[in-house]
Parts: structure tokens; C-alpha cells; sequence
């Protein structure tokens, strides 16, 4: 034992350990053992088998938990089911006393949760107790709000009914809050299964629910691995899926969650980029770089694990990062002066281990600080690489640990296409003093947030969520909100009885022709691509007929070559994206006009096809203008927040479209529909790849001459005519097709969704179900333009 | 020149070699490249005491630690020669034989780390600290504002030498910052260091009135330049007095001098520190971003006086277990 003596001279930290006895204490009045929490209680079931909870920073067990079988998940199911009426009928008033309460009691028993926290997931005691807890309860205190005030702010909306939510183990009871805390705001009852690792705070929580009083069945949860998620994933009962965790395993939920009508929100991994420019303040981007990469073991999704370095810092920034990892204090997590703590499990430890190997052995220098690892535990020390490559299997990959590497870049353009080179898209922060290039940068950043000056910030107020291959939807903030409502109306929609597509590729030999006095001269309407009409890549053409089955046309069936030119011409309309509002609004009015002077032309063309008669055809077309126009008018006016975070900052939640959007039209409607699906998404500054009609083509190969006479750029519109199911397959296996709005047949929705899991797009689809093109409830507004872009929330931090 | 003979424990400077800084020329280069972010040096600022503590023997030999870098202070208007006794006695003896004896440091000879008082009562502290080995310190060059000629701030400096001052800490002319005139800052300094021979020259910046992190990275910068030994925060009369964040910018200043020129130049925080979580709070500070080195009172000073009997009630708290009462140590 050092001597105050000794300790004079050594100047040295020593221990000091937080208290544990209390949260021992807890885990032992259960016999170390815990249930699953369903309908109100800790639920026991015949046959149960069990697993151990494992303390990561010695070993040793902690607790029993029950592996959560089909009986388990069945229980928890029918129980969030039957909870499922009274709850949402409850006044948003009367959930919110409840949100407040667990608020309350997360605030009241927070050093238990911190310390229980700490014990399960082995990270530090200062993170649970300053970062993890304070967020959770902030949280509920926000939604809280949320629930008070839903029925005023989502007018027309409603809960979606039994949430499936599955957390993972790196921010055990935070990511419990960011799931539960909107599902029951909105209205919603839910089955939550937190990760097999880290369960004992979910338990805890339970505990505090019981004690608020929340109704039986609200909230369930089981334990259990991959196995009973996936039970939860393909439970019928279950109308919305919350998924947190890896990319693999979202993918794997997209797929199973195809056309079941399942509304599904992923936030996955990530790659984030780290960018420093030479004018930042160096010492404070490598406090960053701490708080960014061995924040919580570096086992973050959003966890800025590539540092970017303008080339004439680099050298300096390394060094004094080597300086700084020196000072970092790894051990015991529940020592309060610890920096970094344990890694959740062996697997993990494995994984971190193979990746640096594989890193040294592909050449890259690897540096480690010079302290000693605890003997016992699974600890990782922090690593730095350098002499990476994009190529670098340690550039590309995910790790999950304490793992950074750097890169180098010479100019702001350059640093964007570095950091952009990744499938992922979570997080960014930017360094530099320079306003100018910092807000210049941080729109070209293919992420959901960006941090200027800062890292790893998070608040209730601000959602949080992927570009790309991190997943899609947003958890927190008004934006993450929608992900738990639907619109009332949509489950009264009715469902498309015919919904087989039937081209005809033959010439049309019927007799009706035959009655024609004068040879008709012959049209051939064709693909529009890049602002071009072109001929179809097959060679094929399908034969069109009118109401009477008169032969009037025939027009290109587009192939999967043809979608591929259509993508890359959508791809060069890049600059559409940062055309002002005004402009866009004011070639959206363009198109109005000019088809108002065709109106009568566009009407009789209904008419023929379509057998309508003047009257409604006319109607079709006045609605069509007015829906250009209303698009027009919310191009310049659907635009972000500045979110309410609790400390000096602005946090911009900017709307940025998607980049490339597939859009399959539904049958009728051939002109309004059409105009209805684009006409939001160029508003938002999107691109489209459109799959008119099958039945009637021809008014949106008509419509491609208003296109050209209004200023439309090339590009920002292509119009690939053919099989509406068979385009729509191949947009959803496009990977630079960004997201896809389809509207048809059920089958086809589950196979867009199935599909697109290949780069995880989002999609839109109707699963079948039919609006009415005419009802503006229906067919247009901030549904629609909310689908049209993704959030993406950058804090700027202020003061001189 | 320092006269330190107290017996210390071994320290990584011996003190019969006090270390100077001799300055280097002006480089307004290095000045145009001084970035300091505000609210990063906040964040870091508050989780770096949420970071780090030290508990048990470990936080009493901080606390011992502490006071052996308290410049321990008077500076005010009705300071007397008998006022500078007492705390001068209070300076031989900051804490308790009988806790230092139950700490078993009672032989280490632990006295604060200088006395700091005004030009006119220096020859009164020296009289008081005779054989002790403690430095005088001497505010001077018109303490508090500096808005005097530059004539009568130079004959104050070397006023408080004749009279015995060992260490001198002199005001910069907050103007020069705020208009951006480093070459007259630097002049300024300069001159004081030359003033002050032997003795060693602390540097008050006043931080409180620099309004901006950048401005007081970049007088900390000049005073180095110009040869300050040490760079301090404050008088303790501006209204806004040693904070972290400043104390960050100002020891980050410090350690990017000793990279660029190889010189060890001492921090001094001073206003405001009056308990020993403040003293805890600010060592933990100098060992995270300068280092052990910087833990010592060749390096490291506070400008303190009610700072001490705090420190002294926690010791006395780390030897009994009971919570101790002010009236229990003897008044500094």
C-alpha cells in the first residue's frame, strides 16, 4: 500500500472505486436470477433454459437470464395485443404523467442504473453516471412532451399497435429509452428484447415500471439471443420492427420483413469520418478524437474511427495524440478515474484482435501506448493506425473496439470524397475554425449527423439515424416520431383487386383496326433519359390500345440496361440537389403552366385511353396542374428546424433528399399519379428514375415534351416505359438508387422490400392498397415530402 | 536570486538549478495560427474533473501537494505589517504538526511555496521568513491595472527587489491584447524580465479582462516570448477570475512552448480558488495536459489564501474521519 509519503513523490492517481454493494445487493434479493417481464410481471414458463449474464470485467457471472422461446415471445405478444386498446386510447395527457414518472424514477435511482450498467457492459462508471443515465432520463422527459402534445402535432395520425424493439449491448438501458420511450409517446404497446449481453438494466426498468403503475402489458420484455429477436421479427402480431445493431442483421430483418406491411426503422453501423483541416484547433480536435474513438470502448456505432488529417498537420496531430493516448487510464470500469473499461464479451475481444492483426499484416503501422493491460478482464488498449489506405481492410471495416485510423487529405474536396468512400453514412465531425468551410462541408457529408468541433453528441431533441448502409428512420426529435404513427386513414384503403400487368410485345392483329378510313401516321413515343427520347436497349416495343381497342401506338419496353442509363443520367443531375428552392419551385410552376396550355390535348388523350369521359379527364388534368403548383409553393417552404438541445449550440435539422429515386407508378391515374409520386420528390431536390404506367405510357410520354419546354435539366426526370414489376426489381437491386417509392400489386411491394436490402434504400411502398389519386389527403402533402428526404441534424457549437 | 534551502522532497528540477526562460524572439507567425475552440476547451474542462479522482492517501498527499505550491497571499488595502506576520507564520507552518505527524510527513518540511504580497510590505515578509527558505513574491509595475508609465512601473519592479522580493508578478497593459499590439506587449515583458534579473518573473494576464480564449492563448504566447517564467491568470480583482477553461488555454499554451523552444514555463492560476476540490480540480489539470513535471512549485503556483485552511480541514478529515471546523487551524 502506498504511503501519503510515497504518494507525494509519485503524484500518482491511485484507486477509486465506486461503490457496488447496492446493485450487488439488488442481483442477489433476485437470486441472481431474472424473468422476462410480460403483462405486468416477471413471467415463469415451463421448460425454460437460461444463460448467464457475464461481468466483462472479470468473467464471473452476474446473473441467470432466461433464453426467451416461441411460448415467451407468444406471451409477450399477446400481452402488448391485449394492452394495446386502453393505452392508445389513453389522452395524450395521460401518457405523458406516465413518460414523466419513469423520467422521474430513471432521475431518483440513477447511480443504481449507472452502477448496474457499468457491472454488465463493463464500461466506465463515468460514462453511465455523466452520459448514459442523465440521456435516458432526458429522454422520457422529452417524450414525455411528445405524448402530451401527439394529438395536436401529427393530426391525422395514429399508433401503429405492437412494436417489436431490438437493442443492442453497447448503450444497454439509452438505446432502451431512444426505442421505448417514442413507441409509447405515440401510443403504441410494445415487445422489447435487449441484447443478450447487457439485460439487467432493461430488468430494472421493468421494476420501475411496476412501481409507476404502467399498465399491464405496455411494455414487455424478454431475454434471449439473435434467436428470440428473430422470433420477435417474424411474429405476425407485430406491426412495426425498431432495430438497433449491425448491418448484417439489419439486412437480415429487411428481408424477413419484406411485404409483410411491417413498418421498419434500422440504425446500423458505421465508418464515421473524423475530419480535422489545418486552421482547427488541433489539441481540442484531439480531445475529440478521445471522446469519439475510446468513448465507451470505441464500441459505437457512430464512433469516429477514421481520423482525416490535412496533410501539413497530420504529423502534428499524431503526435500529440500519441501523447494524449499515453495519459489514458484503461481498467476496472468501476473505478471513477477510468477512461476505458472492459469489452463486452470475448467474441468481441476476438473480432477486435483479428481485425488489428489483419491490419499489421496488409502493412499499416500500428501504435499502442506504452501502459500495461490489466492480467484479468477482456480489455483492449487504444490503437492507433497509420499508413492506411482507403483500400485498408481496416479503412472499410467496421471494428466495434478502441481502433482508429488516420488518413491523410490536401484539400476540402478531397476530404469529402474520403470520407464519403464508405457504404456506411451515421456520423461526421468536422474540425476547423473556418464557418465558411465548415458549413460548406458538412452538407456534401454522406451522414445522418454531423458534429462541427465536437463528437458524439446526442439529445432527445435531435434524432439520430443513417444515410446508406447505416440504416434508415431517425430516433428522437419530432422526426423520430413518425416512425411510431401512421396515418389513420391508411388501414381504411382499399386493396387493388386486378393487379396483373399484362404488356402485349406483338403487334395487335384484332379487328377493330380495320375500321380505319385513312392510314394513321406513325408516332413512336420512347424512353426519356438525360433529357433524350431513346429507343429501348431489348429492342421489344409493347403494343397500346385504347378504351376501344383501337391499336393506337407502340412504346419501348425498358429493360434493366435501360434503368442502368437512366441512373447514371440521374447521377449527372448531381447539381439539381443545390439548386435554390426558388429555381426548383420555379421550373415545378413551368411545368404547370405549360401543360395548362395543353390541357385540352392531354384531357382528350385520357379520354381515348382510358375510355373517361371529358369531364373527369379535364378534372384529372387541373388536378394535375394543381399539384404542380402545390409542390411549387412547399419547395421553398418545407424546410429544417433548429432542434432545442440543452447547451450553447445550433442543431440544424436539415431535410436533404435522397439523391436517386426509383418511382413505379400505379396503373391509373396515368398522368396525376405520375405527377402526384414526382413532382415532391424534384420539389426536395431529388432525381427520378419514373416507371409510368403500364397501361396507359403514353401520357407520360407526352408529358416528357412539357418537361422539355419548361427548363427542366437533364436528368432531374427519365421516364423508362415497360414492366412496371420487373423495373421495379431492378431499381430495388440498384445500388445507386438511393430509395424507391413503389405503388402497386402486395407481391411486388414485398419484393422491392426484399430486394432493396442490398444497399438497405429506403422504400415506400403501398403493399397493395389503393389510394384514391383524387383525395388531396391521400395524394399529396407533407407525407410525401417527408418520404422525399432524409434528416440530417448538425450541431454547431458557438461562442468566442 | 531564489534562496531555497528548505529541505523538499526530491523534485525533478533541483532547486539549485531554478529554471529560466530566456525568451526567444517575437514570432507573429506562431500568433496567426493560434486556434482556440471555446466550447471544446469548456467540454474538456468539465469532463476532465469527471474524468479523474483522487481518493484516500492518495488525495491527502495531493492536498500536501497543494500546499506546498500556494503562493499563499495578501493584497489589499489594509494589509499591515502585522497582518504580513501572521501570514508569513501561517507560511512556515501551513498545516498542523499533529496531522503531519500522522501522516507521517512531519519531516518532509512542507511550507507553502512562496508569500505574496504588495511592493511596500515585502521587506516585512522577508523579516518574517528569514532562514524559512520561502520566497517573497512582489506584485508590482502598478498592480492591479498596470495603467502607469512605464518609467514608474520599471522603478516599482526594482523597488520590490531592494526591498527583497525573490519573485516578481507584474500586470501586462490588457490594451496591447485587446488592440492587437504584440509587438508592444512583447516590448513590455521584455522589460520587466530585464528589470527583474535574477528574480523570477510571473506574468498576470488578467484573463478576466482579455475577453476571448484565442486572445489569452496569444498573451500567454508573447509573455513567453518575451521571458516570463511564469504565466498567471489573474489579480483577483478583475471580475472574472482563474477558470478552467482559461487555465486550459493557458497550460496548452505552455506545453506547445516547451515543443517549439524547449523551455518549462511555470502556470500560476490566482482569484477564486478557495477549496481543496479547486486545488484537486487544478493539479489533476497540470498532470493531464503538462505532466508530472509540472506538479511541482518550480512549475506550479496558486495565488490563494483562505485556499489553505480548506486543504487543511480535508487533511484533517483524511486523519480522523471527522469532518473538521475552520476555528481548528490557525488563521493564515
Amino acid at each position: 500500500m502506498s504511503s501519503v509519503r510515497q504518494i507525494f513523490e509519485t503524484m500518482e492517481y491511485g484507486p477509486a472505486p465506486e461503490q457496488t454493494d447496492l446493485a450487488l445487493n439488488w442481483l442477489e434479493e433476485h437470486g441472481y436470477a431474472m424473468q422476462p417481464f410480460i403483462y405486468g410481471e416477471f413471467a415463469r414458463f415451463m421448460d425454460e433454459s437460461y444463460f448467464e449474464s457475464i461481468n466483462p470485467r472479470d468473467g464471473k457471472p452476474l446473473a441467470r437470464l432466461v433464453q426467451c422461446g416461441q411460448t415467451e415471445v407468444n406471451a409477450a405478444v399477446a400481452a402488448a395485443n391485449a394492452a394495446f386498446p386502453a393505452w392508445s386510447a389513453l389522452s395524450g395527457h395521460e401518457r405523458a404523467r406516465y413518460l414523466y414518472a419513469i423520467a422521474r424514477q430513471i432521475q431518483k435511482h440513477s447511480r443504481l442504473f449507472a452502477v448496474l450498467e457499468s457491472l454488465d457492459n463493463g464500461k466506465p462508471i463515468r460514462e453511465s453516471r455523466d452520459i448514459d443515465i442523465p440521456l435516458v432520463a432526458r429522454h422520457f422527459y422529452h417524450h414525455a412532451g411528445w405524448a402530451q402534445l401527439r394529438s395536436e402535432t401529427y393530426i391525422g395520425y395514429e399508433p401503429i399497435g405492437v412494436c417489436g424493439q431490438i437493442i443492442p449491448w453497447n448503450f444497454p438501458l439509452l438505446m432502451l429509452a431512444w426505442k421505448v420511450a417514442p413507441a409509447l409517446a405515440a401510443g403504441n404497446t410494445l415487445v422489447l428484447k435487449p441484447a443478450e449481453f447487457t439485460s439487467l438494466t432493461a430488468l430494472l426498468f421493468a421494476e420501475v415500471l411496476q412501481q409507476i403503475s404502467l399498465p399491464p402489458g405496455v411494455v414487455n420484455i424478454v431475454t434471449g439471443d439473435g434467436q428470440t429477436g428473430e422470433l420477435i421479427v417474424r411474429h405476425k402480431d407485430v406491426r412495426k420492427i425498431a432495430f438497433t445493431g449491425s448491418t448484417e442483421v439489419g439486412r437480415i430483418i429487411r428481408r424477413e420483413t419484406a411485404g409483410t406491411g411491417k413498418k421498419l426503422s434500422l440504425e446500423l453501423g458505421g465508418k464515421s469520418p473524423f475530419i480535422v483541416f489545418e486552421d482547427a484547433d488541433l489539441d481540442a480536435a484531439v480531445e475529440g478524437v478521445v471522446d469519439a474513438i475510446w468513448f465507451n470502448q470505441g464500441q459505437v456505432c457512430c464512433a469516429g474511427s477514421r481520423l482525416l488529417l490535412q496533410e501539413g498537420i497530420a504529423e502534428k496531430v499524431i503526435e500529440k495524440l500519441r501523447r494524449r493516448m499515453e495519459t489514458l487510464r484503461l481498467g476496472d470500469p468501476l473505478d471513477k478515474g477510468i477512461d476505458i473499461g472492459a469489452i463486452v464479451a470475448p467474441v468481441q475481444l476476438q473480432r477486435i484482435q483479428q481485425l488489428v492483426e489483419q491490419g499489421k499484416a496488409e502493412g499499416a503501422t500500428c501504435w499502442q501506448p506504452t501502459w500495461a493491460l490489466p492480467e484479468e478482464g477482456f480489455f483492449y488498449p487504444p490503437t492507433l493506425f497509420t499508413g492506411v489506405e482507403p483500400a485498408s481492410t481496416l479503412a472499410q471495416i467496421e471494428i466495434f473496439g478502441p481502433v482508429l485510423v488516420t488518413m491523410t487529405f490536401r484539400t476540402p474536396g478531397e476530404s469529402v470524397e474520403l470520407a464519403n468512400n464508405t457504404p456506411y453514412g451515421l456520423a461526421a465531425s468536422v474540425w476547423t475554425e473556418n464557418l465558411n468551410l465548415a458549413l460548406d462541408i458538412a452538407p456534401k457529408l454522406k451522414a445522418g449527423v454531423v458534429w462541427i468541433n465536437s463528437t458524439n453528441l446526442f439529445d432527445a431533441a435531435s434524432g439520430f439515424g443513417g444515410y446508406r448502409e447505416s440504416g434508415f428512420g431517425r430516433e428522437g426529435g419530432n422526426e423520430g416520431m413518425y416512425e411510431y404513427l401512421v396515418p389513420s386513414w391508411e388501414g381504411f384503403l382499399p386493396v387493388y383487386e386486378k393487379s396483373e400487368v399484362a404488356l402485349r410485345p406483338y403487334p395487335l392483329t384484332n379487328s377493330a383496326n380495320a375500321n380505319r378510313i385513312e392510314p394513321l401516321i406513325d408516332r413512336s413515343p420512347k424512353l426519356y433519359i438525360g433529357g433524350k427520347q431513346t429507343r429501348s436497349d431489348s429492342g421489344y416495343s409493347f403494343t397500346l390500345e385504347d378504351a376501344e381497342g383501337h391499336y393506337i401506338s407502340e412504346t419501348g419496353l425498358g429493360n434493366r440496361k435501360d434503368v442502368r442509363n437512366a441512373v447514371q443520367a440521374a447521377g449527372k443531375a448531381e447539381s439539381w440537389a443545390r439548386a435554390t428552392a426558388h429555381l426548383r419551385a420555379q421550373i415545378l410552376y413551368y411545368l404547370g403552366e405549360n401543360l395548362s396550355v395543353r390541357a385540352a390535348e392531354f384531357s382528350r388523350r385520357l379520354s381515348s385511353l382510358t375510355g373517361a369521359t371529358q369531364n373527369e379527364t379535364q378534372f384529372e388534368v387541373q388536378k394535375t396542374i394543381q399539384r404542380l403548383f402545390y409542390y411549387a409553393a412547399w419547395a421553398d417552404k418545407y424546410d429544417g428546424h433548429v432542434h432545442q438541445t440543452p447547451f450553447r449550440n445550433v442543431t440544424l435539422a436539415m431535410p436533404e433528399p435522397w439523391g436517386i429515386v426509383g418511382v413505379v407508378c400505379p396503373a391509373e391515374q396515368p398522368l396525376l399519379a405520375l405527377v402526384s409520386l414526382v413532382a415532391p420528390l424534384i420539389a426536395t431536390g431529388n432525381r427520378v428514375v419514373a416507371v409510368p404506367s403500364w397501361k396507359f405510357p403514353l401520357l407520360a410520354t407526352d408529358f416528357y415534351q412539357i418537361l422539355d419546354t419548361s427548363d427542366v435539366p437533364a436528368g432531374v426526370i427519365n421516364l423508362v416505359t415497360g414492366h412496371p414489376d420487373e423495373l421495379a426489381k431492378v431499381l430495388a437491386q440498384h445500388d445507386d438508387v438511393d430509395a424507391l417509392w413503389y405503388v402497386g400489386s402486395a407481391k411486388i411491394s414485398g419484393s422491392v422490400e426484399r430486394e432493396s436490402a442490398g444497399n438497405l434504400k429506403s422504400t415506400w411502398v403501398n403493399h397493395g392498397k389503393r389510394r384514391n389519386w383524387f383525395d388531396d389527403h391521400q395524394a399529396q402533402g407533407w407525407e410525401y415530402l417527408r418520404h422525399a428526404v432524409q434528416i440530417k441534424n448538425i450541431w454547431v457549437p458557438y461562442g468566442e | 536570486m531564489r534562496t531555497t534551502s528548505v529541505e523538499k522532497p526530491k523534485s525533478i528540477h533541483s532547486p539549485e538549478e531554478p529554471r529560466r526562460n530566456h525568451g526567444i524572439p517575437l514570432e507573429l507567425g506562431c500568433l496567426k495560427q493560434v486556434q482556440v475552440n471555446k466550447s471544446a476547451a469548456e467540454r474538456r474542462a468539465a469532463t476532465l474533473i469527471a474524468r479523474r479522482t483522487v481518493k484516500k492517501q492518495w488525495q491527502a498527499a495531493w492536498l500536501l501537494k497543494g500546499v506546498s505550491c500556494i503562493d499563499l497571499t495578501t493584497l489589499a488595502g489594509d494589509d499591515t505589517p502585522g497582518r504580513v506576520r501572521r501570514l508569513c507564520a501561517k507560511a512556515r507552518h501551513p498545516v498542523r504538526a499533529d496531522l503531519l505527524e500522522a501522516m507521517g510527513v512531519a519531516d518532509l518540511g512542507i511550507t507553502v511555496g512562496a508569500v505574496c504580497v504588495y511592493p511596500s510590505m515585502v521587506s516585512h515578509a522577508v523579516q518574517a521568513l528569514e532562514g524559512s527558505g520561502i520566497p517573497v513574491a512582489s506584485v508590482a509595475a502598478a498592480f492591479p491595472a498596470g495603467l502607469s508609465s512605464m518609467k514608474s512601473r520599471l522603478e516599482e519592479i526594482h523597488f520590490a527587489l531592494q526591498e527583497g522580493a525573490a519573485e516578481i508578478d507584474i500586470v501586462i497593459t490588457r490594451e496591447h491584447v485587446l488592440t492587437g499590439n504584440w509587438q508592444a506587449l512583447y516590448d513590455e515583458v521584455a522589460a520587466f524580465r530585464n528589470a527583474c534579473g535574477d528574480a523570477h518573473l510571473k506574468t498576470i494576464l488578467a484573463t478576466g479582462e482579455l475577453s476571448t480564449l484565442r486572445n489569452v492563448q496569444k498573451a500567454s504566447f508573447v509573455s513567453m516570448m518575451a521571458g516570463a517564467d511564469f504565466i498567471k491568470t489573474s489579480t483577483g480583482k478583475e471580475a472574472e477570475n482563474a477558470t478552467l477553461p482559461v487555465s486550459l488555454t493557458m497550460v496548452r499554451a505552455i506545453r506547445e512552448y516547451r515543443e517549439q523552444t524547449g523551455y518549462a514555463v511555470g502556470f500560476k492560476p490566482a482569484g477564486g480558488l478557495r477549496t481543496a476540490k479547486d486545488a484537486m480540480t487544478w493539479l489533476i489539470l497540470m498532470k493531464e495536459e503538462l505532466g508530472r513535471e509540472w506538479m511541482e512549485p518550480e512549475l506550479f503556483r496558486f495565488g490563494a489564501s483562505s485556499l489553505l485552511t480548506d486543504i487543511e480541514r480535508q487533511l484533517e478529515h483524511h486523519v480522523t474521519g471527522r469532518y473538521s471546523a475552520q476555528h481548528h487551524h490557525p488563521l493564515p
